[in-house]
């Protein structure tokens, strides 16, 4: 092995690294606020860049159906319930997110013909459509058992996941898609092929760690999250509805699962299941992160992606092996230097 | 809407078959989901284009998905034939299902057809194998095609990568079986999942290696990938697939990067390419029309013409069954057994058959071609 081939493992390593990183943080969000295990955090990879991929041979992508039907099935319960409570001035709201959104979208993509667009508007376009849906799930399959354990939280996770897996398949068929890269640019760095693609992805997952930051640390809402994160209990009583802080950190979610599928649609194929490994190996990097640290967490995703290429030069029948093993010295380590900390501490 | 049809003529069947004992039952159980979904699916759907009637009698199929999981393939078997009642088993898709079905098939006497390609599914060696028939080429069929290909255009040193299960180390085996009696050298061993988003670290080694030629060994898109890495990385040799990429969907996702590849492949892959004086040639065709009128042009894929040959077999074999005994007895079953191993010289869409009770494949050497890939189609190499 010489200095070339590492640095080239060390590219790739990061590249991916920067990927499961992006995905640990959505993890490490969604539990913080909800205590939800996300594992259908990978679907929304595998839909953005599936979405895309339906655009860009001119198919319309399943997704769309479903964002129809899941806004149909939304909309038609919040509808019923604020009828009950009296609530009608809710009504217009309600309608215009689940009913109307939906059907201008689809109307878009029936009328308008994404296949001509230009990428970044088809990006857009697989965002606006792959991206509501994480309200929506978290509406239909979480909001409704909010105060559950986490054990039941995580039973439905697996339940949504199965399901979004399943719906994958029918949309979009066994076999995968690639999408057109955002550059086709590379340079030359000292004997290094560095792919533009490749610096997109880096520089992307950069860019939204730093908006993640500032919203997290600047904006209303971001505060409003951490609190919820924080003591659900004390947020509520400060006015925090702990169904929006829900809602929007499912929203984050599913906007950080579906871009980082785009990011990595031109750069490898991507299949209806893929998103499940992604994302299980940004919830090793979670872990690493004890699911409460956002840097540690992104770190650890860096070391999982660097470890996994570099496994994949010397043992590559053992590589997904040396991967999840990361997690045992990481949970004794964990376990080793922390304290139990109490939910409602 | 079709995997709803395929149900109701699932649960009609199921339905008819209490009533009406004189049809013949055929249980299908195929992948139809998850892992070798690719699969299954072109043979869920070839179930639909076979003739409901042999020899003057009604054909029910009955299809099952086993979610490409061995347990639910067991569970399926058992369910077909405790009450389905079926005369004979197809299935399953993959090798691990197929051979788990054997003991149940064989402790209920009933003929079974797989569509899965490992030989060990009908190793004579097992003596419950009496019962199992199977329609792919075996991978020693397709490995020999490709080593004398590389043995010919003067190949010294080959690298292989494949999938991380036992579809990569079957053919891992295999082929370094292969390879070591004609004398070419196995320089690089790589492995890597079908659903992994780099391979850069297997394709690097592979480079410093500085083989002639490489094997990839998976099938469907995912055997796309180490193929694009090779080409970006600038891999400058020969580069050879299975016959497990053998659909459209292959080229769809290799694009330019899969151009000048070399594999083996059934006739049926280039039907339209083969001479006229090949018997193969009018099978083949008639498949490929049949499935291309139902779901497009450039659909067909030689997995679905693996079910095909199944109902070829069937449809061979059925008459000569029907004259000893009633569909639905034992005296049936053991008939239609005895039948499907005596067939001799019947051609289906991949080869011709010569069964014995020693071989329940009967392929020989007609049954697989050599393909490249040219302007992102499949052409016959002579």
């Amino acid at each position: 092995m010489d200095l070339q081939i590492a640095l080239l493992l060390g590219q790739d390593g990061v590249v991916n690294g920067a990927i499961y990183a992006l995905l640990a943080l959505a993890l490490v969000l969604v539990f913080a606020v909800t205590r939800v295990i996300f594992i259908p955090q990978g679907e929304f990879v595998a839909f953005g860049a599936l979405t895309l991929a339906s655009f860009q041979v001119g198919r319309t992508p399943g997704t769309l159906w479903l964002l129809l039907g899941m806004g149909a099935a939304v909309a038609a319960i919040d509808i019923a319930l604020a009828l009950k409570s009296g609530a009608r001035r809710r009504i217009p709201q309600i309608a215009f997110w689940n009913l109307v959104y939906p059907l201008l979208a689809a109307g878009l993509v029936f009328f308008a013909n994404p296949q001509q667009w230009p990428l970044a508007l088809q990006v857009v376009a697989a965002l606006a459509i792959v991206v509501p849906l994480g309200p929506m799930i978290y509406r239909l399959a979480y909001q409704p058992l909010a105060e559950a354990t986490v054990l039941v939280l995580l039973i439905v996770s697996i339940a949504v996941h199965l399901t979004l897996v399943g719906l994958g398949l029918l949309f979009f068929g066994a076999e995968g898609s690639r999408t057109t890269p955002f550059s086709e640019a590379s340079f030359d760095l000292g004997g290094i092929i560095v792919n533009g693609q490749t610096l997109w992805v880096i520089g992307a997952s950069a860019v939204l760690i730093v908006v993640l930051y500032v919203f997290f640390e600047r904006t209303l809402y971001g505060k409003a999250l951490r609190a919820t994160a924080i003591n659900r209990t004390g947020a509520r009583l400060m006015g925090i509805s702990t169904v929006m802080a829900g809602k929007l950190s499912f929203l984050l979610a599913a906007a950080i699962g579906a871009f980082s599928g785009v990011l990595i649609a031109p750069i490898t194929t991507v299949y209806y299941d893929t998103g499940f490994l992604i994302g299980l190996k940004g919830f090793v990097g979670a872990i690493v992160g004890g699911l409460a640290s956002y840097p540690v967490a992104a770190a650890g995703a860096i070391l999982v992606g660097l470890l996994e290429s570099f496994s994949s030069f010397w043992a590559s029948a053992f590589k997904e092996v040396i991967v999840f093993t990361l997690i045992i010295p990481v949970l004794v380590w964990r376990s080793l230097t922390t304290h139990h900390v109490e939910e409602d501490e | 809407m079709k995997f709803k049809k395929t149900l109701v003529i699932a649960v009609l069947a199921s339905a008819f078959a209490a009533v009406a004992h004189a049809d013949i039952n055929v249980g299908v159980t195929v992948s139809a989901t998850g892992p070798a979904a690719s699969l299954g699916i072109p043979e869920k759907n070839t179930f639909a284009l076979m003739p409901t009637t042999i020899a003057g009698q009604k054909i029910n199929y009955i299809i099952l998905d086993d979610a490409s999981d061995t347990t639910t393939a067991v569970k399926n078997v058992r369910k077909l034939i405790a009450e389905n009642k079926v005369d004979v088993i197809v299935g399953s898709t993959i090798t691990p299902n197929s051979l788990a079905m054997i003991d149940v098939v064989a402790e209920a006497e009933t003929p079974m057809v797989s569509m899965a390609a490992s030989a060990r599914i009908v190793d004579p060696a097992n003596p419950k194998v009496k019962w199992v028939f199977k329609t792919p080429q075996n991978d020693i069929q397709m490995s020999t095609a490709i080593v004398e290909h590389m043995t010919n255009s003067g190949v010294k040193t080959v690298a292989f990568i494949g999938f991380s299960d036992a579809y990569g180390e079957g053919w891992f085996q295999e082929f370094s079986k292969v390879a070591e009696a004609r004398k070419l050298q196995v320089v690089a061993n790589e492995r890597y999942n079908r659903n992994d988003t780099s391979v850069t670290g297997q394709v690097l080694k592979i480079i410093a290696a500085k083989a002639d030629a490489v094997l990839i060994a998976g099938s469907g898109t995912p055997a796309a990938l180490p193929q694009v890495a090779l080409k970006e990385k600038g891999y400058a040799g020969k580069l050879y697939q299975t016959h497990g990429v053998a659909n459209n969907d292959f080229l769809r996702v290799g694009g330019k990067n899969v151009e000048g590849t070399f594999l083996p492949a059934g006739p049926v892959l280039v039907a339209s390419q083969l001479p006229d004086t090949n018997p193969i040639k009018k099978v083949a065709m008639e498949y490929v029309t049949k499935y291309e009128a139902a779901h497009g042009k450039g659909t067909t894929s030689t997995f679905g013409a693996h079910a095909w040959d199944a109902g070829l077999l069937l449809q061979n074999a059925v008459p000569a069954a029907l004259k000893k005994a009633q569909p639905g007895s034992k005296e049936f079953r053991a008939a239609l057994r005895d039948a499907l191993e005596g067939l001799k010289n019947v051609t289906l869409s991949h080869g011709i058959v010569n069964m014995s009770p020693q071989d329940h494949l009967g392929f020989d050497q007609r049954a697989r071609v050599m393909v490249k890939i040219e302007n992102g189609a499949w052409k016959l190499q002579q």
